[in-house]
């Protein structure tokens, strides 16, 4: 004997701690979710809209740039041109979920489900967002950089603070840390290592080794190179850390700009990685717990209809010569992906068995999937989970389009038995950013010459930069640097396929 | 776990303002030359209503670098007939080529949405009122007073009573002070109280309550707030604008749409300029009268044509209603440059000694039939008599029109930033 919810559309926010306090329940007890505390937050379009602008976060320093998606997303959303998003989830701790207010009930539980649970579950447990975001202080530190920026601008003007940041935004998606840096060094845990170390050269020491001979001393200029390359770091593929500790002639709160940027960049850099597996473990926990509130009959099977409808509207995926395929659906994917793999625990096939000889008939779904959450990307996860059977589903094919070719794109790869496996990794390929990201990095600086930075771009399969765009990144990457900057396009065979130098715009007098 | 459920809805909206007027700022010369090209093709009314402007993108772009070309490998779903080894051409439809990612940003424009004051802003932006550092007259400046939030010191009579409670209560609340009605619970409690020992307990409790109360004041000093205010000084503003107007037979009603969609432009910018603008129509044939709006543009007349008779009434009126020490005074004419000859010498006499030394400013605006050439071959009796007059140093501007789309560059050009037409001028 349980209550109904709420019945119809409306609700209040009595409904709203009734929805959410069962989908804790469900969420909790059912499927072991392990989340952040929630806070919910009603808003209104306006400011949805608003949080839009400043890529969903509640506070954010002012630049124009937002202004100008804020002015974008308002004119395409007047016109009718674009529907807004059900809600907006923070990974932060608490984890701030903003519903819109204009929901129906139905709808704000299914948001709730799959925001203050889904999303929030897979921000507290996946290893990239534990690495690199620090959810307890996300909020703190936006505010720390909002009021920076504006004392920053008070002082030194805000057309300087405008040309900084402007640069820092260009280079930000290679102001990301890829891989986890060294660890802070603790200065009694060193001491005891020196001391071991010391001991070992006492225990071994011999003074024959004194007369062995040495091998051909290094020359001169080689060891100066790797000295010095050392010293600064390098090579160094983040462009915005190497400018902070680095570039000769910046202000320490220019320095601290490009910190800040560099910091917001990497806080969301995981999100990039795991648009699928974000997408998809929401998608898959609120269908779970909608299900679950249906058959305990809190939900009438009228408001459940409703939900399946939007659910069904958002797991939609285009095939790819329907007008409105624009690529994979992240929710889709993950969606079948995560009830494929639903289903290989409990009703495993023969060829399942064969593919996923791990998790096939091992019956702890949630076991399975909670273990996928925590430990993988999309990369990953589309690479070992991606199944025969969804293949087919999906019919997916793989086409190869070399340029050279004349006689036209190749269809490499189809959803059959010799596809499978290439079919899965072309896909994983797509979805993994080290791949689609250019590869560029400091290698080095000229520094007993003229102070030139040295870069590369690491050209993959003749993809090279767009010109325009590189020069203009480039100047602005000059302009912080001071002097002049090269980046040299190489191949695979370290062949160089172009090169591009450019000076640093002179600064005005006035601020010099 | 406790659960934080917060409705915004009731947060001060505009978050993106900010952000908003640093991208208008930033794109100014932009979206300024997209107004004006709006604006050329609409009606003055709707112009003055803001609305979607289209910029080129190129000019906002936020570079990043972006990988191009090479060979490309996609999976897509929804194979129906392609198995391995197939070749699918490149233009042809149903090929995967229109569906790559990392295509489809080619949108080459950005479209928004001003609103009636950005879009008027950006419109009157670079137009600067002319002549103002020639007439000191205008300085005149009164002192006002203006509300400048609260002060802990002041006269009595500017005590903040909701500001001073607000404070109070806090306080009270933050120190705990015994509010009234738990001494009367207590009250009440010692009075139904039969036990001796409870009630000399009862009683110590509220000694101590009431000690307590007395101890933290309901109001103290220090929950006291004054209004501020504050004086700041404000120039004059008021502006008349006079709206003289040939309307004998000659005038088609072409050239009176001119000339009302040139009137409207400068309410508007005066508008803007100054607090209050009185506005006078005056109309002429062969005499002069003040009418309202409606009789000024559409009213019939006819009759011949006697400038002088409008520059002498408009003198009266000056004299008036409009001590020029008190106003502003700026006057447009529109007329199709005829009037009879006997008239020129009173028309250029009042004009240079009378009308001229009180106005900040005084356009002549000759309209023309559309499409009328030969309109510009001769000049009109009025347009030399005016240009004599100029060349001899007075202050007069004058233009002539004959499209609805030379209106905006007119105004434009009649009240350009003067240190722009300067630079202009000096290379």
């Amino acid at each position: 004997m349980t209550e109904r919810l709420f019945e119809g559309a409306d609700w209040d926010f009595q409904t709203l701690q009734r929805i959410t306090d069962a989908c804790e329940e469900v969420a909790l007890k059912d499927l072991g979710l392990d989340v952040y505390p929630n806070q919910i937050e009603v808003i209104t379009a306006e400011q949805m809209l608003d949080a839009y602008s400043s890529v969903g976060m509640p506070l954010f320093y002012k630049h124009w740039s937002f202004g100008k998606h804020f002015a974008f997303h308002e004119a395409s959303y007047r016109k009718g041109l674009m529907g807004l998003a059900y809600e907006i989830v923070i990974n932060s701790s608490p984890c701030i979920s903003y519903l819109m207010e204009e929901n129906t009930a139905t709808m704000q539980t299914l948001v709730i489900a799959h925001a203050a649970f889904g999303h929030n579950h897979f921000f507290k447990n996946n290893y990239l967002f534990k690495q690199w975001t620090d959810a307890d202080g996300i909020l703190d530190y936006l505010d720390f950089a909002k009021n920076y920026v504006m004392q920053c601008e008070d002082r030194y003007g805000r057309i300087e603070v405008e040309r900084t940041l402007d640069a820092a935004h260009a280079l930000m998606s290679h102001g990301i840390d890829r891989y986890p840096g060294k660890k802070k060094l603790d200065l009694r845990a060193e001491e005891k290592r020196a001391g071991r170390r010391r001991q070992h050269e006492e225990e071994v020491f011999n003074d024959l080794w004194r007369t062995v001979p040495k091998g051909a001393a290094k020359s001169r200029s080689a060891i100066s190179i790797e000295r010095r390359r050392k010293l600064l770091g390098l090579p160094q593929e983040n462009l915005l850390y190497f400018l902070e500790k680095s570039a000769p002639r910046l202000a320490p709160w220019q320095r601290e700009l490009l910190r800040i940027v560099r910091h917001i960049a990497q806080y969301f850099y995981p999100q990039s990685q795991t648009k699928v597996m974000n997408e998809g473990t929401a998608t898959y926990v609120h269908y779970r717990i909608m299900t679950r509130l249906h058959q305990q009959g809190r939900i009438t099977d009228g408001n459940f209809l409703e939900f399946l409808g939007s659910h069904t509207n958002v797991v939609f995926q285009p095939e790819f010569d329907d007008p409105r395929f624009s690529g994979f659906n992240p929710y889709a994917l993950g969606f079948a992906v995560m009830q494929d793999i639903e289903r290989i625990v409990t009703r495993p096939e023969d060829e399942d068995r064969e593919w996923f000889p791990d998790i096939a008939g091992r019956s702890d779904v949630m076991g399975v999937l909670r273990d996928v959450w925590a430990n993988y990307r999309d990369e990953s996860f589309i690479g070992q989970f991606l199944s025969p059977k969804l293949m087919r589903h999906f019919r997916m094919f793989h086409l190869h389009d070399d340029p050279e070719e004349r006689a036209g794109i190749r269809v490499d790869a189809i959803h059959d038995e010799r596809g499978f496996r290439r079919v899965r990794r072309e896909l994983a390929r797509q979805h993994d950013v080290g791949f689609i990201d250019a590869n560029i990095e400091v290698v080095d600086v000229d520094l007993s010459g003229d102070r030139r930075l040295i870069l590369h771009h690491h050209v993959i399969k003749g993809s090279q930069l767009n010109e325009t765009d590189a020069k203009r990144v480039l100047q602005h990457l000059a302009d912080l640097w001071t002097y002049d900057v090269a980046l040299i396009e190489v191949d695979g065979n370290d062949k160089v396929l172009r090169e591009y130098v450019v000076s640093p715009r002179p600064i005005p007098a006035a601020v010099a | 776990m406790p659960i934080h459920i917060i409705d915004r809805r009731l947060n001060p909206g505009g978050k993106s303002l900010e952000n908003r007027q640093r991208f208008l700022r930033r794109a100014k010369s932009l979206v300024q030359g997209a107004v004006k090209k709006t604006s050329q093709e609409r009606d003055i009314k709707d112009v003055l209503e803001g609305g979607e402007v289209t910029i080129p993108l190129d000019g906002m772009h936020e570079p990043r670098f972006r990988r191009e070309g090479g060979t490309r490998d996609m999976v897509l779903p929804g194979n129906k007939k392609f198995v391995e080894g197939d070749y699918l051409q490149r233009s042809g439809q149903g090929s995967a080529k229109n569906s790559g990612p990392g295509e489809g940003d080619s949108e080459d424009a950005f479209r928004f949405v001003l609103s009636r004051d950005e879009f008027v802003d950006l419109f009157l932006d670079d137009l600067e009122l002319p002549d103002l550092a020639k007439r000191k007259i205008a300085q005149t400046e009164s002192e006002g007073i203006q509300r400048a939030g609260y002060t802990t010191s002041g006269s009595p009579a500017n005590i903040s009573v909701s500001r001073t409670v607000k404070l109070a209560l806090a306080r009270r609340i933050a120190l705990k002070r015994p509010r009234k009605d738990e001494i009367e619970e207590l009250e009440a409690a010692i009075a139904a109280c039969t036990d001796e020992d409870e009630r000399t307990e009862l009683v110590a409790k509220l000694e101590k309550l009431k000690a307590k109360s007395k101890r933290i004041p309901f109001i103290d000093p220090l929950d006291i707030r004054y209004r501020r205010f504050e004086t700041v000084p404000k120039p004059v503003a008021q502006a008349v604008m006079f709206c003289l107007m040939d309307v004998s037979g000659s005038m088609s009603e072409h050239m009176k749409d001119l000339a009302k969609r040139f009137y409207m432009l400068l309410y508007v910018f005066l508008k803007r300029r100054y607090k209050h603008v009185e506005i006078v129509f005056i109309r002429h044939t062969d005499r002069a009268e003040e009418v309202d709006e409606q009789t000024f543009f559409y009213g019939p007349a006819s009759g011949g044509t006697l400038v002088s008779s409008a520059l002498q009434a408009m003198h009266e009126i000056v004299r008036e209603r409009f001590n020029p020490s008190d106003w502003n005074i700026y006057a447009a004419q529109a007329s199709d440059g005829d009037n009879s000859y006997s008239d020129g010498e009173l028309t250029g006499m009042l004009l240079t000694d009378k009308i001229l030394p009180v106005c900040q400013f005084f356009a002549y605006l000759e309209v023309g039939e559309s499409g009328g050439s030969a309109f510009d071959l001769s000049d009109s009796s009025l347009w030399t008599l005016y240009e004599r007059l100029r060349n001899s140093g007075a202050p007069l501007s004058m233009r002539k029109v004959s499209e609805r789309s030379e209106i905006f560059p007119v105004f434009h050009d009649l009240f350009q930033r003067r240190e722009t037409a300067q630079e202009k001028a000096a290379p």
